[in-house]
């Protein structure tokens, strides 16, 4: 099972006069957080059981600049996006898989104005494509008959209308799939984008992730899916505070399909 | 003499339309104090979104109580008016009924649709009276529907029934003229009404006959001069508004012209750091970075403000507004239509110029404390039926909070060096960034 990870860096390809048929995006949680780095894992799992041609950028990858833009600092925003895009121009990238819809959203709408231009997609997606084209097997493994619910991530569903790909993803687990009462693009935000994550909530009556989180377990699931690292940490948080850590697990799409697959 | 009539009605016609003409110049001048913005891309698409949309309706339905009652308003609103053609013909040349012999079974089986139609918007509009004032809908009784927006909603709904009840009445009276007096009819609905007219004379008939006539084309007149003063002004600025609505992926905010170009010239690395700053364009207006004031948005920003209907389905999708927060993206667009009828009334008043009225719409209209608990999650540009942004709006004011006034909550600030120092939210080395790799799974 624990076999070592295959992540090379951009840096190192080019060492080797190789070029890579796809950049992973990590993001700046997938780096730094504890929990996220799971996810980032599982990623990276999936990718080598492929036997995909990827590399990261390592300690060459910065921050999207989306938690500035999205609180109105367009200064930061512009500085993190142009040299990003100038380090991913240099190593000529073309195609971006992101583990988190925050960096898939800016990269793949912002950056192209500012002379980045990559075809980006997002995990959930690249797992579909790899399904779809008979290259990842899936079966339900530990999850199977489980009761799943998924939390569409704001960046990912309503702002880029990706619905499905995570769906039909969870549905290859031969898993019971439920839909809370606001899903798809009636979904409610998790609470932290915006840069919302970074900073207390105004003052109100609740918590947004808990009314989230009260509303995924009132479905009691065997799992609350996710696709966004910042989605994860939230959900994660009000499983906790409602005392269902030991029913309800917390985990995102790639880390689903990682443990079904023993990987 | 025989012509006074026709002459009053020239006269109302006249006036009704001319007011109008006026107070629509006056919203038309209001919106293009916004900035220029480029929407003219994608014709085919954007008229495939109006008509979805604005005409289809499509997002009404997803409630659908609400959907089926606008519904039934909205159509009986534009199909109704076909029979205004046929008033303002009779009324200038003084005929009665003058498509009845034209088109003759035809008409009877139009005005009777058209009754039909009558009746189930009169009963819609009872409903969505019963719905506002007895039943408690959340939406309809937020802090900011207190007052005018209240009254505006009812208003209006009274005045459909008035003028759908005229029509019938009308019908109803003619029902009882003698047989040669009859230019049509009866018709059904109307046809049930005439017992309560019955026994009356020709002269009593008649009298209430013209009464509810003109009192239907008055008041649609009424109707059309009360628009530009009320919410209702959406069943103009609907389709423009939908037109000229972002086509773009919802996530994707615009990239500021202003700061990039800033940006890249501190990041050349040929610029002469020494050199003189490029001599300042005096003929252009100082650059804003974000929007303080209406000025500052953009056209259709501002067209957005008067095409809400205050309908209240952004704020009750709204996460923030959900859990308590004082965010309500319906009050966001309340307030922005507000301060620009209020800068539209300082430059009337000062002959075509604005004068600093000492406030703005940061801070005066819309408070920090409002903007700050969005999550940008797109929920109430998803949930408005004529596709307003308050999205946009909201990280428009942001954005001056940030660049211009160098405000936000405390624990951003130290998030913003981290990103522009360690190119993280957190203060981590960016030397540690890929030790995931090596780390124990
Ligand atoms: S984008 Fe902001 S205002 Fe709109 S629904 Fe989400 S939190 Fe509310
Ligand atoms: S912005 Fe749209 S959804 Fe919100 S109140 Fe106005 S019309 Fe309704």
């Amino acid at each position: 099972m624990s076999e070592v990870l295959k992540v090379p860096t951009m840096a190192d390809m080019m060492a080797a006069g190789e070029t890579p048929d796809i950049l992973f995006w990590v993001g700046c949680s997938g780096s730094f957080d504890d929990r996220a780095k799971k996810i980032t894992k599982a990623i990276v799992k999936i990718l080598n059981k492929v036997d995909m041609k990827f590399a990261v950028l390592g300690v060459e990858e910065s921050c999207t600049g989306d938690p500035a833009k999205r609180a109105g600092n367009e200064f930061t925003f512009m500085m993190q996006a142009m040299s990003n895009i100038q380090v991913m121009n240099a190593y000529e990238v073309k195609k971006i898989v992101t583990g988190c819809p925050h960096c898939f959203n800016t990269i793949k709408n912002e950056y192209p104005e500012l002379g980045g231009k990559y075809e980006v997609i997002h995990h959930t997606q690249l797992v579909q494509q790899l399904i779809d084209e008979g290259k990842l097997k899936v079966e339900g493994g530990a999850f199977k008959g489980k009761k799943i619910t998924f939390h569409d991530p704001c960046y990912l569903g309503r702002g880029n209308g990706e619905y499905e790909a995570p769906r039909s993803v969870i549905e290859k687990l031969d898993v019971e799939l439920t839909e809370m009462k606001r899903s798809r693009a009636n979904g409610l935000c998790c609470g932290a984008g915006g840069a919302q994550m970074f900073k207390e909530a105004e003052p109100g009556n609740k918590e947004i992730n808990m009314e989230r989180a009260e509303e995924a377990l009132a479905l009691k699931p065997d799992v609350i899916a996710t696709g966004c690292p910042f989605c994860n940490t939230m959900m994660t948080d009000g499983v906790k505070y409602n005392d269902k850590q030991d029913e309800t697990q917390v985990l995102d799409v790639a880390e689903l399909i990682a443990q079904a697959n023993d990987l | 003499m025989e012509y006074i009539p026709q002459i009053l009605f020239l006269i109302m016609l006249v006036v009704g339309f001319g007011l109008f003409a006026k107070s629509a110049a006056r919203i038309r001048r209001n919106i293009l104090l916004g900035k220029d913005i480029d929407r003219s891309d994608n014709p085919s698409l954007r008229l495939n979104t109006m008509l979805r949309v604005a005409m289809g309706q499509s997002k009404m339905v997803v409630r659908p109580v609400a959907g089926t009652l606008h519904l039934i308003v909205y159509i009986g609103f534009i199909l109704i008016n076909i029979e205004v053609l046929e008033i303002v013909i009779d009324g200038l040349f003084g005929t009665h009924r003058i498509f009845a012999p034209v088109l003759g079974g035809v008409y009877t089986a139009a005005i009777n649709f058209f009754e039909i139609l009558g009746v189930l918007v009169i009963i819609a509009c009872a409903i969505f009276l019963y719905r506002r004032n007895v039943m408690k809908i959340g939406r309809f009784h937020s802090t900011e529907m207190k007052g005018w927006p209240f009254k505006d909603a009812n208003y209006i709904l009274i005045i459909e029934i008035v003028l759908m009840t005229a029509l019938l009445v009308m019908n109803a009276a003619e029902a009882n003229f003698p047989d040669d007096h009859r230019a049509a009819g009866p018709f059904l609905i109307s046809g049930m009404l005439a017992p309560l007219f019955s026994g009356m004379g020709y002269e009593t008939l008649h009298l209430i006959e013209r009464a509810c006539w003109w009192a239907h084309i008055a008041g649609i007149l009424f109707f059309l001069n009360y628009l530009p003063y009320s919410k209702h002004f959406h069943i103009m600025l609907a389709f423009p508004n939908v037109y000229y609505s972002n086509l773009k992926p919802k996530g994707q905010f615009n990239n500021l012209e202003s700061v990039k170009k800033e940006v890249e010239l501190m990041m050349d690395p040929n610029a002469d750091p020494y050199a003189a700053a490029p001599e300042p364009d005096p003929n252009a207006a100082p650059q804003r970075f974000g929007a303080k004031d209406v000025q500052d948005l953009s056209w259709v920003q501002l067209m957005n403000a008067y095409s809400c209907t205050e309908c209240g389905r952004c704020t009750s999708n709204c996460p923030a507004n959900i859990t308590g927060k004082k965010l309500s993206p319906r009050k966001i667009m309340m307030d922005t239509r507000d301060r620009l009828e209020d800068v539209g009334a300082i430059i009337d008043l000062n002959k075509g110029t604005f004068v600093d009225d000492g406030k703005s719409l940061l801070h005066d209209y819309i408070t920090p404390e409002e903007l700050w608990a969005c999550t940008s999650c797109n929920a109430c540009t998803e949930a408005c039926p004529v596709n307003i942004d308050p999205l946009s709006i909201i990280i428009d004011l942001r954005r001056y909070l940030v660049m211009e006034e160098s405000s936000m909550p405390a624990p951003l600030a130290p998030v913003m060096s981290s990103l522009e120092n360690n190119g993280a939210p957190w203060q981590f080395s960016p030397s540690d960034r890929f030790n995931w790799a090596t780390e124990e799974a």
